[in-house]
């Protein structure tokens, strides 16, 4: 058992690298505009252009995202203990739509008034820190709130995530009318879950962010699985709760707050992958954490290269987030059902 | 982060006149009691008594408002969570599973206080859980899943994890409660055996026939005092256990093995003449 936990390890990060590379290779290869992969290397335009300039950034922007909604998705479930916890559902995404665009607003008015600082404001970074801040805060409130008597109500928890959400959205909406036309649908596209083309610069600071704190979340992880157990339990066995769990919430918030500052709001992501992936490697966070972040890297780009595809001959492209939203959606109900029975995962 | 040496015959388990409120209710008021390595100490009382709350302060899940509780030298609620792991371990009265955890993964985390950050196992960690499974029957077990198990075989298995945590003190929460009378027999067998290997056992406990069959010594609570303390047969009297349970009683004894019987002395059911 200890002796094939190695191999089952090195295992499941083979397969979800695998996963990954062949994901990224087709999102790659498909589009309106047939490439060769030989030319495109070989530094031919236009397809190294298409190839390196819109199509790979694209698709590592979205693997990028998928890992750290994944990631967030499996430490959120651990800290509820209930596998129906995701970014998105326990409004953190929410919260972090909520900062970045408190963010991009003040910008919008310090530009007006200051000029260059407005602009700088409205760039990548505070936007992102501004998404940080937004999912740290709605972690802390959902689980303040979703205690009951000292005690974490997941229940509870998930509905204040619920009702936080909407609150978010009106909040947002209202922040739409406030700034100009232009900046208005700016701001509703990104919310919806869109994986457009960022910037080099973009990309590579939010993949050092999420690197980061999907890390973070891996050598938390052993500590995830002694708080599945509960906190008087946790607490017996050694862990300091609080500190644990103020790392854990920490590192969840900034890889939500970076993937919706890169992409808006991507829902359940976090409540699929992560479900998928325990069934491949069980149920220890060691392993779970690092494969359902490749597993979340493959599964976002292949539905964003399905985003861009599906809707071709309409001549339209939907965000990603719809399509997660179209396929979790469905999934959030049946895994509600079935975990209605005792225990979250009791079926073989 | 050690402790102070203490020879075989010091209290590891310490409370000095401790009291503890939940709001204005007092659910303890000025307890003392101590325990020591290779005995079994049953802690009695009727529902509201303070055991539990006893159980909690002993192990650093609360600090008292006032009093100290000591565990080999330590203060249990101030001292770093992992050093106190490494002296008491508890298992809880119900053990809930919300994640489907392996049983063998499940006693591994008993090592969590002797292991690092990822909790790799050694070949320490290693020896310690088969130990664990073997003292508890359930090597035939150990790679099913938790959920798949009945809740006396869970038991067992939240008992292994408490001693593959190779604490001196281990605090029983109600170790018989929902259990028939053959896995109620096998877990006070557990926690002797544990007595026996050297280990300080503290068992909150209802059933006062099993308590006074299997414990060294009882420690009786009524509303948050310690009325009574010492060997079961002294203990466990007639006008004893009237006062503190408040129901009359038959007071015998178990003529093969000496120790003391209470059973309820139920009135005659009424309308029945």
């Amino acid at each position: 058992m200890t002796a094939s936990r190695g191999l089952r390890l090195a295992l499941a990060l083979a397969l979800g690298l695998a996963a990954v590379a062949a994901a990224v290779a087709v999102s790659c290869a498909l589009g309106p505009q047939p490439i060769s992969f030989r030319a495109a290397l070989g530094g031919v335009d236009p397809d190294a252009a298409i190839l390196l300039g819109l199509r790979l950034p694209r698709a590592l922007l979205a693997a990028l995202v998928g890992a750290a909604l994944a990631a967030a998705g499996t430490a959120l479930q651990a800290l509820l203990r209930n596998p129906l916890a995701e970014p998105f559902v326990l409004g953190v995404s929410g919260g972090a739509a909520l900062g970045g665009s408190l963010v991009l607003v003040a910008s919008a008015g310090l530009a007006a008034l200051l000029g260059p600082v407005g602009q700088v404001l409205g760039s990548a970074p505070p936007v992102a820190a501004g998404a940080i801040a937004g999912a740290a805060a709605s972690t802390v409130l959902v689980f303040g709130l979703g205690r009951i008597g000292g005690r974490l109500v997941p229940e509870a928890a998930l509905l204040v995530g619920i009702v936080f959400n909407a609150f978010a959205a009106g909040v947002i909406t209202l922040v739409k009318m406030l700034v100009p036309p232009e900046q208005a649908s700016r701001l509703l596209y990104w919310l919806l879950g869109a994986v457009g083309y960022e910037s080099a610069g973009t990309i590579a600071l939010g993949g050092a962010l999420i690197a980061l704190s999907v890390g973070a979340l891996v050598v938390l992880s052993a500590r995830l699985n002694l708080l599945t157990l509960g906190d008087e339990e946790a607490a017996s066995l050694g862990l300091d709760v609080r500190r644990a769990r103020a790392w854990i919430f920490f590192a969840a918030s900034a890889a939500t707050g970076a993937a919706v500052a890169l992409a808006g709001m991507v829902g359940f992501v976090g409540l699929i992958v992560p479900h998928l992936v325990r069934r491949l490697v069980g149920p220890d966070h060691r392993l779970l954490v690092p494969a359902s972040a490749l597993f979340g890297a493959a599964f976002l780009t292949l539905a964003d290269a399905l985003a861009r595809l599906a809707f071709l001959p309409l001549g339209t492209e939907p965000p990603v987030g719809a399509v997660t939203a179209f396929l979790g959606g469905p999934f959030f109900l049946w895994l509600l059902r079935r975990s209605a029975r005792p225990g979250p995962e009791a079926a073989p | 982060m050690t402790a102070p040496a203490t020879g075989p015959a010091d209290p590891i388990v310490e409370v000095r006149g401790v009291t503890h409120r939940y709001g204005a209710r007092a659910a303890l008021a000025g307890v003392s009691f101590q325990a020591r390595g290779g005995e079994l100490v049953g802690l009695l009382g009727p529902n509201g008594a303070g055991k539990s709350t006893l159980v909690r302060l002993v192990a650093g899940l609360a600090a008292p408002a006032e009093g100290a509780v000591r565990l080999a030298g330590l203060d249990p609620a101030r001292a770093p969570r992992r050093a106190v792991a490494r002296i008491c371990a508890l298992v809880p009265q119900e053990p809930r599973v919300t994640w489907p955890f392996t049983v063998r993964e499940t006693v591994m985390m008993g090592r969590a206080p002797h292991q690092g950050l990822l909790a790799l196992p050694t070949l320490l960690d290693r020896g310690a859980v088969q130990g664990a499974l073997e003292a508890c029957d359930l090597v035939a077990l150990a790679d099913r899943r938790l959920d798949a198990l009945s809740g006396g075989e869970r038991r067992r298995v939240f008992f292994a994890r408490a001693l593959a945590q190779e604490p001196r003190v281990l605090l029983l929460d109600e170790p018989t409660a929902f259990l028939d009378l053959g896995h109620q027999v096998a877990a006070m067998r557990l926690a002797q055996l544990a007595a026996r290997g050297g280990l300080c056992v503290v068992a909150v406990l209802h059933d006062l026939n099993l308590a006074a069959a299997a414990c060294d010594r009882l420690v009786v609570l009524s509303r948050g005092r310690v009325v009574a303390e010492g060997p079961p047969d002294p203990v466990l009297t007639e006008e004893r256990v009237r006062e503190v349970w408040e129901v009359p009683v038959w007071r015998g004894r178990n003529e093969a093995s000496g120790a003391p019987v209470v059973l309820p002395a139920l009135p005659p059911a009424p309308g029945r003449g």
